[in-house]
C-alpha cells in the first residue's frame, strides 16, 4: 500500500490494494475528496492487473544442457 | 587302479586354477545373485569389496571403480540385494567370487524399510520441516518444469498451464528412471536455481510406475536438491497414492502433474472476473457516494428560509424595539417631571419659616414669665417643712436614744462584726462622749 508506483506492483499487490480501497469506501468512511482519490486509484490498479493479465502468453522453451563451460542455452520445446 | 591314476593329465597348480577360471567365467558370465550385503568396504583405489550370504553360504564380492559410481544403490550392511555380474576365481588365493556390475535392492518390503530409514535421516536433519516451505508465487513469472521431455507427464502439465494462464515455461529435460537419473534430477534443480533470470516456480514431475521405477526421486540427492532449492517447488511424483521423498521435501505436493499446473497458476478468466467485481463495486460506491451527497445538499438547501421572511423576523423584532425605546423615554420624563413638582411643592419660602419661628418663640416667652415666681415660692415652703425632718433623721438623736457608734482606730464607722479582729483597739461613741475599748473573739 505504501508503494506509490502502481506499475511497479504485482498482480497480487494491485488486486489486494483494489480490494481494500473498496473495503473501504463500502464502509462509509471516506471523504468525498478521498472517495474521487480512491476511484482514480482504483480505476489505475485495475488497468495495471488487466494489463498484467493480457501480457500472459504461452511460451515453451527447453534447457539445452552440454555446452563444456556449464553454461546453458534454450530452444522452442515442441511436444510430440 | 594305479594305472587309472597315471592315465589322469597331470595339471600344475597354475594350469588347474586356469582351467577352473576359465570354466567358471564361462559359465557363469551373467548371474543374478540374491543375498545379504556384509562386510562393505571401499578401497582407496575405488573398488569396493564384500560379501553376500545367506543362511548356508558366503560368496565374496567385488566391485570395480567404475561400476561403485554407477551402483543404484548404495550397498548398506545387512541390505538385501540382488547383485548382477559374473563369476570369476582369483588363484592367487584359490578363491572365486562375482564381480558386481549393477545391484538392486531385493524385494519391495526391504526397499521400503530403506526408505524409511532414509526418510527418518533426512527428516532428523530437518529437510521435510514446515518452516523451510516457501509459499509458492501468486503467478510466477515464468515457470522450470524438470521432466521427460517425451510422454504425458509434460503435456499435461503444459495444456493445464495453458489453459488457466498461459506461461513462460522453461522445460529441463532429464531421465526420470534408471542410472543417472537422481544425478540429472539434482543437476536440472540446481542449474535451475543458477540461471541469470530463474524461474520463480519450479515443477519436478513424473508419471507413475512402480516403488523402483520412482526411486531416483527417494534418492538424497534428489531430495537435498529439493530442499536447498531457494526456488519453491511442486512435486508431482508418480499417482496419488506414491509418496517419494522428494515429495516430503518440496513446498507443496500435488497428486499428479495436472494438479501441479494447478497449484503452479491460477485460472486467468476467474481473476478477470474478480478484477471486474471489484472494480464495478468501486464505482458503485463512488456514485452512491456522490448521489448520497447530492441529496444531503438538496435537502439542506430546501432547509434555508427565503431572505423576505428572514428579514421579516428581524425587520419586526427592531421596530418593536424601537416602539418600546420612544415608549420608555416618555415614561422616564413624566415621572422625572412629577419627581421635580413634588420636590418643589415641599419647597417654603425663608420668610414663613422666620414667621413660624416668630410665634413659637413668643408662646414660650409667655409662658415663661409667671414660672419664675412660682418656683421662689415654692422652694421656700418646701424648706420650712424638710429642715425639722433632716433634724429627727440626724444620728446624734439616735444616740440619745441608746444607740452607740462604733469607729475604728482611724476614726472609721464600723458596720460589720467580722471587720473587726481580736485585740483592736475601739472607739465607742455615746451621746455624751467616747471610750477607747479592746476587741475581743467574735460571738459566735
Amino acid at each position: 500500500m505504501t508503494t506509490n508506483n502502481i506499475s511497479e506492483l504485482s498482480f497480487e499487490a494491485a488486486l489486494q490494494e483494489l480490494e481494500t480501497l473498496v473495503r473501504k469506501l463500502e464502509e462509509g468512511k471516506v471523504n468525498l475528496e478521498d472517495s474521487i482519490a480512491s476511484y482514480e486509484r482504483g480505476t489505475a490498479l485495475k488497468l495495471h492487473c488487466e494489463e498484467k493479465l493480457r501480457e500472459a502468453r504461452m511460451r515453451v522453451e527447453k534447457i539445452m544442457v552440454g555446452t563444456p563451460d556449464g553454461t546453458h542455452t534454450t530452444q522452442p520445446f515442441e511436444t510430440s | 587302479m594305479y594305472d587309472l591314476h597315471h592315465n589322469t593329465p597331470e595339471f600344475t597348480v597354475s594350469e588347474i586354477s586356469q582351467t577352473l577360471k576359465k570354466t567358471v567365467e564361462s559359465s557363469f558370465s551373467h548371474v543374478r545373485i540374491r543375498g545379504e550385503v556384509s562386510s562393505f568396504k571401499v578401497h582407496t583405489s575405488g573398488h569396493a569389496y564384500f560379501t553376500l550370504k545367506d543362511e548356508g553360504a558366503v560368496l565374496d564380492a567385488v566391485c570395480w571403480r567404475g561400476s561403485v559410481s554407477r551402483l543404484q544403490v548404495r550397498p548398506e550392511e545387512g541390505m538385501e540385494v540382488i547383485a548382477t555380474g559374473k563369476l570369476t576365481t582369483y588363484p592367487g588365493r584359490s578363491k572365486y567370487q562375482i564381480v558386481v556390475e549393477s545391484m538392486e535392492i531385493a524385494g519391495e518390503g526391504a526397499l521400503l524399510k530403506m526408505l524409511e530409514a532414509r526418510k527418518k535421516k533426512l527428516a532428523a536433519e530437518g529437510l521435510f520441516d514446515e518452516e523451510r516451505k516457501k509459499s509458492l508465487p501468486f503467478i510466477p513469472k515464468s515457470i522450470g518444469v524438470v521432466t521427460s521431455p517425451t510422454g504425458a507427464v509434460i503435456r499435461d502439465i503444459l495444456h493445464r498451464i495453458e489453459d488457466r494462464f498461459p506461461n513462460h515455461v522453461l522445460v529441463w529435460p532429464v531421465l526420470v528412471q534408471g542410472d543417472g537419473a537422481a544425478e540429472q534430477i539434482a543437476a536440472a534443480i540446481h542449474g535451475f536455481n543458477n540461471l541469470p533470470s530463474p524461474p520463480e516456480l519450479l515443477i519436478v514431475a513424473r508419471g507413475g510406475g512402480s516403488l523402483e521405477d520412482l526411486w531416483c526421486f527417494n534418492e538424497e540427492v534428489v531430495v537435498r536438491a529439493v530442499a536447498d532449492s531457494t526456488i519453491p517447488i511442486i512435486s508431482a511424483v508418480g499417482h496419488e497414492t506414491d509418496i517419494t521423498l522428494c515429495d516430503f521435501a518440496a513446498d507443496q505436493r500435488a497428486p499428479t502433474p495436472t494438479a501441479a499446473a494447478e497449484f503452479a497458476v491460477p485460472v486467468r478468466r476467474d481473476l478477470a472476473k474478480h478484477l471486474q467485481h471489484h472494480h464495478s463495486r468501486l464505482q458503485d460506491q463512488l456514485d452512491q457516494k456522490l448521489s448520497l451527497l447530492e441529496s444531503r445538499v438538496d435537502s439542506l438547501k430546501r432547509g434555508i428560509p427565503d431572505l423576505d421572511s428572514l428579514m421579516g423576523d428581524w425587520t419586526q423584532r427592531l421596530d418593536d424595539w424601537s416602539e418600546r425605546l420612544n415608549m420608555s423615554w416618555n415614561t422616564s420624563l413624566k415621572t422625572h417631571h412629577n419627581q421635580v413638582s413634588m420636590i418643589s411643592s415641599r419647597l417654603s419660602h425663608p420668610r414663613q419659616t422666620l414667621e413660624k419661628w416668630e410665634s413659637a418663640l413668643q408662646g414660650v416667652c409667655k409662658r415663661l414669665e409667671p414660672m419664675g415666681m412660682r418656683s421662689i415660692n415654692d422652694n421656700q415652703s418646701q424648706l420650712q417643712r424638710w429642715g425639722p425632718l433632716l433634724e429627727s433623721y440626724s444620728y446624734e438623736r439616735t444616740l440619745e436614744r441608746g444607740f452607740t457608734l462604733t469607729l475604728d482606730a482611724q476614726g472609721n464607722v464600723v458596720t460589720s462584726a467580722n471587720a473587726i479582729n481580736a485585740g483592736d483597739t475601739l472607739n465607742i461613741r455615746f451621746k455624751d462622749g467616747e471610750r477607747k475599748v479592746e476587741a475581743k473573739e467574735k460571738v459566735a
